[in-house]
């Protein structure tokens, strides 16, 4: 019996039309959590916490750079994760997702990317530094753009789905290796350069912001997978008789 | 000789960008037994063979060989079925013998390419790398399959196409062969067989019911 | 001669030897390419010796990357249009071994050439002498794992061969060994231990044998769905 039920829920969660429908009801919610974390946080971290001690205001640029960066690169495993579940169970929302998240995980680490580099300015003096970090985000936006790109291969996209999935995991096996190759590659030649060190060396009140942007971030981002889903859902499932009925409720509304 | 089933397929669908390529197709193949596949061009023929050899999976359906299920016997399936598709898979720069050695089983004997060989009428270009052949030729060191394979199960996707007359009657004799030794095959034609006794199932392409 | 039916890993490296050997032209395409390049890189640069052995590392394993790249399109994209990818994915054993065939056959063509070329790379850019073996060692393990990487992308890519779309799929995959192969040549210049980050080329070479056919084979099914 449990196990009955546990297959139906599965089930409905795999099922686009159910996805849409608990979604409607979510969305205000999870967008409402994600303004006020995202007003607070910025205020906060804008106005309230301390400058830094060597580069001043300028520091404050970590509070949309770090949270890019860290939602960026979760992304991708979210990403791939979608497309292995969806090869396994077959599980069409799931491929859906996946796609959703291409595109989104792309600009946060465009994003990342040219804060970095306005941030990198003060403090290092350039734009462009080959530090590790920047590097590897760079790397991450090809992987973003080469999933984004294959999906034009195939004119069938249940063979492009595939596909993506299947390059998505074996960008997953690499993320790992590339971030640790260039990790090793930077200590090789550049071994004193400025190293930002991480949250535990941060004075609580530079470092609580933080953690408030990064939450808000990982909201926007399930706010914006959602909505991203939300409108492949209704260009995949058009024939769909619920579908439909949508688009003729809506149009009867005006 | 009894008639045994060779292949059963049960509501076997397939979907392309979310829409069905064809009416589920249901039918059965038994030992000594041809079926014409036909269907208007764009039916989804190809797709179908390609399901049928394991290359696409099906979105729906089952298919049955020898009462089992295709994951239970896929080694045995694969090893019993010989498919000969639009694209010969002859390679152009080996000779007529090197590719049908290639594509014949293990042990063929020398003697048998050689008989294969003369039966398309190529015993004499046997040595010729295959890019100086015609396209007519081509085909034929591909339809030499015919005479060396052991499969009990064919394919054949439109093997009549680029062949003159002579060809035509050296694959109808080929499958008339296989039929009285207990073999069966699937094939498509654009062209009327009036040799071979066959059974025809027509691909209806799908249409929507609103 | 082999056949596909029971042709695995032997029936598929002889095979693609053989039409590489009759196909002399695809095969040396890419080792001119390396030669032609190198050669312009002391004409753009500046030909001082100390200089070139500087960037001599580097530009031997972009060289490199470059050469297999522009090969390993062809890879599959042959055995598509001719059919005998169709075959090849008939045949009842696993198609591990007769990718993983097709891709040694490969790195015989290209990696190999490439590395016994690197010496005469390494005398054109002054490379210090005691950074040839650990040269020909980095080049030799490192074209193995872009042979299978790029494999993984010719594929993938099959539908629409190749081309700009390939190289960005392909690219990032191969920075760590790009990394670790130009530090092996480096360490050695420099007169540290270079075996470190040649193990890890190994350790590479591992992992993209045992994982990167699976991909391959699952990129392959989905080639003709295209």
């Amino acid at each position: 019996m449990n196990l009955h039920l546990q297959w139906t829920w599965f089930h409905r969660l795999g099922s686009p039309r159910w996805f849409y429908q608990k979604t409607q009801r979510w969305l205000p919610w999870l967008s409402f959590i994600m303004l006020s974390l995202l007003v607070a946080g910025l205020v906060w971290g804008l106005a309230y916490a301390p400058p830094d001690a060597k580069q001043g205001n300028s520091f404050r640029i970590i509070y949309v750079h770090v949270p890019a960066s860290v939602v960026a690169l979760a992304g991708y495993y979210l990403m791939a994760i979608a497309g292995a579940v969806g090869l396994i169970w077959r599980i069409k929302l799931s491929y859906m997702l996946m796609r959703s998240a291409a595109p989104i995980g792309a600009a946060l680490t465009f994003i990342a990317l040219v804060t970095g580099a306005i941030w990198g300015k003060p403090t290092w003096g350039a734009y462009w530094v080959w530090d590790a970090r920047i590097t590897s985000m760079l790397i991450l936006l090809f992987l973003y753009i080469g999933v984004m790109a294959l999906r034009h291969t195939y004119s069938s996209h249940e063979a492009a789905d595939k596909a993506s999935a299947i390059l998505g995991l074996v960008g997953m096996v690499n993320v790992p290796i590339i971030y640790k190759s260039v990790d090793w590659w930077q200590t090789l030649h550049q071994p004193a350069t400025i190293k930002f060190t991480g949250a535990p060396s941060m004075h609580p009140d530079m470092f609580m912001p933080l953690v408030v942007m990064i939450v808000g971030f990982y909201a926007f981002y399930a706010v914006s997978l959602i909505l991203f889903t939300r409108a492949e859902i209704l260009r995949r499932e058009y024939r769909a008789s619920w579908v439909k009925q949508l688009v003729t409720d809506k149009l009867a509304e005006k | 000789m009894a008639a045994t089933n060779i292949l059963k397929i049960d509501n076997l669908a397939f979907e392309r960008n979310d829409t069905l390529l064809f009416e589920p197709v249901s039918l059965q193949l038994n030992s000594g037994e041809a079926l014409h596949i036909e269907g208007a061009n764009g039916a989804g023929k190809t797709t179908f063979f390609q399901i049928l050899i394991n290359l696409l999976e099906p979105s729906a359906g089952s298919i049955f060989f020898r009462g089992q299920t295709f994951s239970k016997c896929r080694y045995d399936y694969l090893s019993d079925i010989l498919f000969i598709g639009h694209q010969s898979g002859v390679k152009a720069t080996l000779s007529v013998e090197e590719n049908l050695r290639w594509m014949s089983p293990d042990n063929t004997s020398a003697e048998k390419i050689a008989l294969a060989l003369q039966s398309v009428g190529l015993e004499h270009y046997a040595n010729m790398p295959c890019y100086r052949l015609s396209a007519g030729q081509h085909r034929r060191v591909a339809l030499a399959r015919l005479v060396t394979t052991t499969a009990s199960l064919w394919y054949l996707d439109e093997p009549f196409a680029a062949l003159d007359k002579q060809g035509v009657a050296f694959i109808e004799g080929c499958m008339q062969q296989h039929l009285n030794s207990g073999g069966a095959m699937v094939f498509s034609s654009h062209q009327d067989l009036v040799k071979i006794e066959a059974r025809s199932y027509r691909l209806q392409s799908y249409r929507e019911v609103m | 001669m082999y056949n596909y039916l029971s042709g695995g890993f032997s029936a598929y490296l002889y095979r693609d030897l053989l039409l590489g050997i009759r196909n002399k032209t695809d095969l040396v395409k890419p080792l001119i390419f390396f030669l032609l390049i190198s050669a312009l890189v002391p004409l753009a640069i500046a030909p001082e010796a100390e200089r070139l052995a500087q960037l001599a590392p580097g530009i031997i394993w972009i060289l490199a990357v470059l050469a297999t790249l522009l090969s390993v399109e062809r890879l599959f994209s042959d055995d598509l249009q001719d059919g005998s990818l169709e075959q090849m994915l008939l045949s009842p054993n696993m198609l591990i071994l007769p990718i993983l065939g097709k891709i040694a056959a490969h790195w015989l063509m290209i990696g190999l050439p490439l590395t016994l070329l690197s010496p005469l790379i390494g005398i054109w850019f002054s490379l210090p002498v005691v950074a040839v073996i650990p040269m020909i060692l980095s080049l030799a393990l490192g074209t193995a794992v872009l042979s299978l990487i790029g494999a993984v992308g010719a594929a993938l890519t099959l539908p629409r061969q190749g081309g700009v779309l390939l190289a960005l799929l392909v690219m990032p995959l191969y920075m760590p060994v790009l990394i670790f192969g130009s530090a092996t040549i480096q360490s050695a210049v420099d007169g540290l231990d270079w075996t470190a980050p040649l193990a890890i080329l190994a350790a590479f070479l591992a992992i993209a044998i045992a994982l990167c056919p699976l991909a391959i084979n699952a990129g392959l099914r989905l080639a003709k769905n295209g």
